[in-house]
C-alpha cells in the first residue's frame, strides 16, 4: 500500500475521468477505477448519445487542454427554439451577436476518446479499467479500494462517479430523493434533408419532450441532428418494437417536415429516465460528483453540464486547500464543497423537474397555460435571460475552472 | 530566568478535550471551522514575507517552523503538508499524546514536545505561530520574549487572538459556551488582549507587529477575515 494519491476516483466516466484531468491540471494525483473496458465504452455504437456542452463545460475542457482536441467536433448551437407540440407559440432562444454561445453539441463517443487519450498520457493519473472493486474503505486517515485482483488502492479522498447507480454513494447510506418518470428516452442519430441551421429543438408534448439537436454535417454532407425523443414507459415497448421504417414515421409526424425528409443514421438505444437529488453529497472523506450525485432528466440538456460543475467546484476547493495545507479529505474543505454544490444541483434539478411536469399534462386547458407560459417567458426579458444563462452554465458562483480564462 | 506562562488549570482543561480535538463536529468544532480561515491569512503572509508565488507548492519547503500551543495538532499537521520542519509544544501532555499519534496515522513526520517553552530548549525557528494561545498563558510579556526568542533572524511570527470588547464578551464567552460552539471554561474574558497592547507587549519583546485582521463571523460567510477585529484578530509580527 505505498502508491496513496490524493484521490480514488471510482468510475471513469465523461464526470469521473474529466475529475482525474482537472485535478491534475491543479498539481494533485489520483486513482480512476472503472468497471468497464475502455475499448468497449469507446466502440462505435456503445453510446450513441450526444451531449449538449454548455459554455461554461466548454470553458473547463478548454482550461485542462483539450481546446484543441475537442473543437472539430463540436457542432455550435446558435439557437434554441421550444414548442409546445408545434402550436403557435414558440420561444426562441438566440443570443446577441456579443453574448456567450448557448453551447456546442458534441457526440458522447468523442468527448471519451479525448479525456480518454488525454488520461493515458498524464502521470498524475494512474488509470485502472477494466477493474471490479469488491471493497471499499474510509477511515480517519485515508481511503481505500481493494480490487478483485488482490490490489489495493489508497487515497486521501473517495470520489464516487460511478453514475446514477453508484454503489459507493449507496454503501454510505447517503439518503437519495427519488422522482420516477416513469418515462424513457429514444434516442437515435438522424440524417435530414434540409440544414439544421444549428437550431436545436425541444418540442413538448403531452406524452413527454422531443429535441432534436444539431450536429456536425456527415462524411457525405449529410446533415445530421441527435434524436431525443421521450415516451411514457407504458408506450415504450411498443415504440421499442416498432420496425426503422415504422420509427421513422412517427417521428417524421413529430416533425411536421422542419427539416425535410429524415433518415435513421444510426441504430436506435434507449435510456429509461429518472430524476434523483441527494442533499448530502457528502461523508467522510468521500465526495459525490456527476450523476452519482444528481441523476436527472435529460430535456434540459443539463446532467453532464451539471456534473462538470460538480468537477470545477470540487477541483477549486481541493487546490485552495492544498494551497493552504489542508489534506483533500479534510471535512472543511467537502463542507465547501457541499454548500456550493447544493444550492445549483437543487435548482438546476427543480426547474428541469417542474418544466416535465408543466409541459406533461395533457388537455386543453394546461396546453393554454402552457402557450400563455411561453408567450410570458418570451416577453420577460430577465426570465428569458435566465433561461439562456442557465443553457450556457453562467448563473450562479462559477468554479474558476469553468471560466473563459483565455482572454 | 524565564516566568513559567503555563496556567495549571488551563493545561487541564485542554488535556480533558485532547481526546475529542480531531473530531470535525466534537468539541473542537468551532476551531475546525476557524482553521482554513486563519491558514489562508498564513499563506498569505509567508508569500508577501518570503515572495513566494502565492500558486506554488510546499511554500515553507526547507525551513523550520515552531507551532506554540500546538493542541493536536490542527495547525502542525497543515504547516508540515506545506512543507516545514514542524515543531509543536503544547502544555497539556494528553494534546501531544493525541498530536503524536495523529501525525503518525497521517505519516506526517512532526516533532512534538510538551511542557514550558523556554526550558526545553529547542532553539531557532523561521516561522513561529501562536494562535489562539497567548490569552492563556499566566504572564504575557514573558510568553511573548519567549516567542521571540525561538524567532529565528529573517523570521516571521503570526499570532492571533481574541479582542477584548463587548462584543468578543457577549459572542465568545456568553452565547458561543453557552450554545456549546466553544466549550464552557476555554476563555477568560478578562485575560483577552486588545490589538494596541498587544502591539506594546510585542514591541517591548523587541518585535515590529503588521496591521490587525479581524476573524468576523455572518451568516452567509460562516467566519471569514475582515476589517472588523472585535471578535478575533490575526497579526504578523518580525524583529524590529
Ligand atoms: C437520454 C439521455 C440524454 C442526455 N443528454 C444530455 C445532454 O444533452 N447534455 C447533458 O449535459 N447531459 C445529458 N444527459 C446526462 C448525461 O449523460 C449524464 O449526466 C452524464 O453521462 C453523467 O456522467 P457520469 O460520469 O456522472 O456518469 P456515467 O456516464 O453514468 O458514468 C459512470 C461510469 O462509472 C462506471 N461504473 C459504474 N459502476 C461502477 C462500479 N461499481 N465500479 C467502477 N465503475 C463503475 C461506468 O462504467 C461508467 O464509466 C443525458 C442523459 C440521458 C439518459
Amino acid at each position: 500500500m505505498t502508491d496513496k494519491r490524493d484521490l480514488l476516483i471510482l468510475g471513469g466516466g465523461l464526470v469521473g475521468m474529466t475529475l482525474a484531468l482537472a485535478a491534475a491540471h491543479r498539481g494533485l494525483s489520483s486513482h480512476v477505477v472503472d468497471l468497464a473496458d475502455p475499448a468497449e465504452l469507446t466502440h462505435a455504437g456503445f453510446d450513441g448519445r450526444a451531449s449538449a456542452i454548455s459554455t461554461a463545460s466548454w470553458n473547463l475542457f478548454s482550461n485542462i487542454g483539450l481546446g484543441p482536441r475537442l473543437a472539430p467536433h463540436g457542432c455550435p448551437i446558435d439557437a434554441i427554439a421550444v414548442t409546445d407540440g408545434m402550436k403557435p407559440g414558440r420561444i426562441d432562444f438566440r443570443p446577441e451577436p456579443n453574448e456567450a454561445s448557448l453551447g456546442r453539441m458534441f457526440a458522447n463517443r468523442e468527448l471519451r476518446l479525448a479525456l480518454f487519450e488525454a488520461a493515458k498520457d498524464e502521470p498524475l493519473i494512474a488509470w485502472h479499467a477494466p477493474a471490479q472493486v469488491v471493497k471499499r474503505e474510509r477511515g480517519e486517515f485515508g481511503v481505500s479500494a481493494l480490487l478483485a485482483d488482490g490490489r489495493r488502492l489508497a487515497a486521501a479522498l473517495m470520489c464516487a462517479a460511478e453514475g446514477r447507480r453508484s454503489p459507493t454513494r449507496d454503501e454510505a447510506g447517503l439518503p437519495l430523493a427519488h422522482w420516477d418518470y416513469r418515462h424513457r428516452a429514444m434516442i437515435a442519430e438522424l440524417s435530414h434533408e434540409k440544414p439544421h441551421d444549428n437550431v436545436a429543438w425541444e418540442i413538448f408534448y403531452p406524452a413527454g419532450p422531443f429535441a432534436l439537436l444539431p450536429m456536425l454535417d456527415g462524411p457525405g454532407g449529410s446533415h445530421r441532428s441527435a434524436l431525443v425523443w421521450t415516451v411514457a414507459e407504458k408506450d415504450a415497448a411498443g415504440v421499442l418494437a416498432l420496425s426503422d421504417r415504422a420509427f421513422v414515421t412517427e417521428v417524421e409526424q413529430r416533425m411536421h417536415g422542419i427539416f425535410g425528409a429524415i433518415a435513421l443514421d444510426s441504430p436506435r438505444q434507449s435510456y429509461p429516465l429518472g430524476f434523483q437529488h441527494t442533499a448530502k453529497i457528502t461523508a467522510q472523506r468521500l465526495a459525490l460528483v456527476g450523476d452519482a450525485a444528481h441523476g436527472m432528466h435529460p430535456i434540459a440538456g443539463q446532467g453532464l453540464n451539471l456534473g462538470l460543475r460538480d468537477v470545477g467546484a470540487l477541483v477549486e476547493v481541493l487546490a485552495d486547500g492544498a494551497r493552504i495545507g489542508l489534506d483533500p479529505g479534510d471535512a472543511q474543505l467537502l463542507a465547501r464543497y457541499e454548500r456550493w454544490r447544493n444550492l445549483d444541483n437543487f435548482s438546476v434539478s427543480f426547474a428541469t423537474d417542474s418544466l416535465t411536469r408543466l409541459f406533461g399534462i395533457p388537455g386543453r386547458i394546461p396546453s393554454a397555460i402552457r402557450r400563455f407560459g411561453m408567450a410570458g417567458v418570451q416577453r420577460i426579458g430577465p426570465l428569458k435571460r435566465w433561461f439562456m444563462d442557465e443553457a450556457r452554465g453562467i448563473s450562479g458562483q462559477v468554479p474558476e475552472l469553468l471560466k473563459n480564462n483565455a482572454a | 530566568m524565564a516566568n513559567a506562562t503555563i496556567r495549571p488549570d488551563e493545561a487541564d482543561h485542554f488535556g480533558r478535550l485532547a481526546q475529542d480535538w480531531w473530531d470535525p463536529r466534537g468539541a473542537s468544532a468551532m476551531l475546525h471551522r476557524l482553521n482554513p480561515v486563519r491558514l489562508a491569512f498564513l499563506r498569505d503572509a509567508l508569500d508577501a514575507h518570503w515572495h513566494l508565488d502565492p500558486q506554488g507548492g510546499r511554500p515553507l519547503a526547507g525551513k523550520s517552523a515552531l507551532d506554540v500551543g500546538c493542541g493536536a495538532g490542527l495547525l502542525a499537521e497543515p504547516l508540515a503538508r506545506l512543507g516545514a520542519a514542524v515543531t509543536g509544544v503544547d502544555a497539556a501532555p494528553e494534546n501531544i499524546a493525541v498530536a503524536t499519534a495523529h501525525a503518525r496515522g497521517g505519516g506526517l513526520d512532526i516533532r512534538y514536545r510538551h511542557g514550558e517553552l523556554a526550558a526545553l530548549g529547542l532553539g531557532q525557528f523561521d516561522l513561529v505561530c501562536a494562535m489562539e494561545v497567548i490569552e492563556h498563558v499566566a504572564d504575557t510579556q514573558s510568553f511573548a520574549n519567549q516567542l521571540a526568542d525561538c524567532l529565528a533572524p529573517g523570521g516571521l511570527m503570526v499570532l492571533s487572538t481574541p479582542n477584548r470588547t463587548p462584543a468578543s464578551r457577549l459572542v465568545m464567552v456568553g452565547l458561543a459556551e453557552r450554545l456549546g460552539a466553544i466549550p464552557a471554561g476555554t476563555h477568560d474574558w478578562d485575560a483577552f488582549i486588545t490589538p494596541d497592547e498587544l502591539d506594546d507587549i510585542l514591541g517591548a519583546a523587541g518585535l515590529c507587529m503588521s496591521a490587525p485582521v479581524g476573524i468576523a463571523f455572518s451568516p452567509g460567510k460562516g467566519l471569514h477575515l475582515s476589517a472588523d477585529l472585535s471578535l478575533n484578530y490575526l497579526v504578523t509580527a518580525v524583529r524590529a
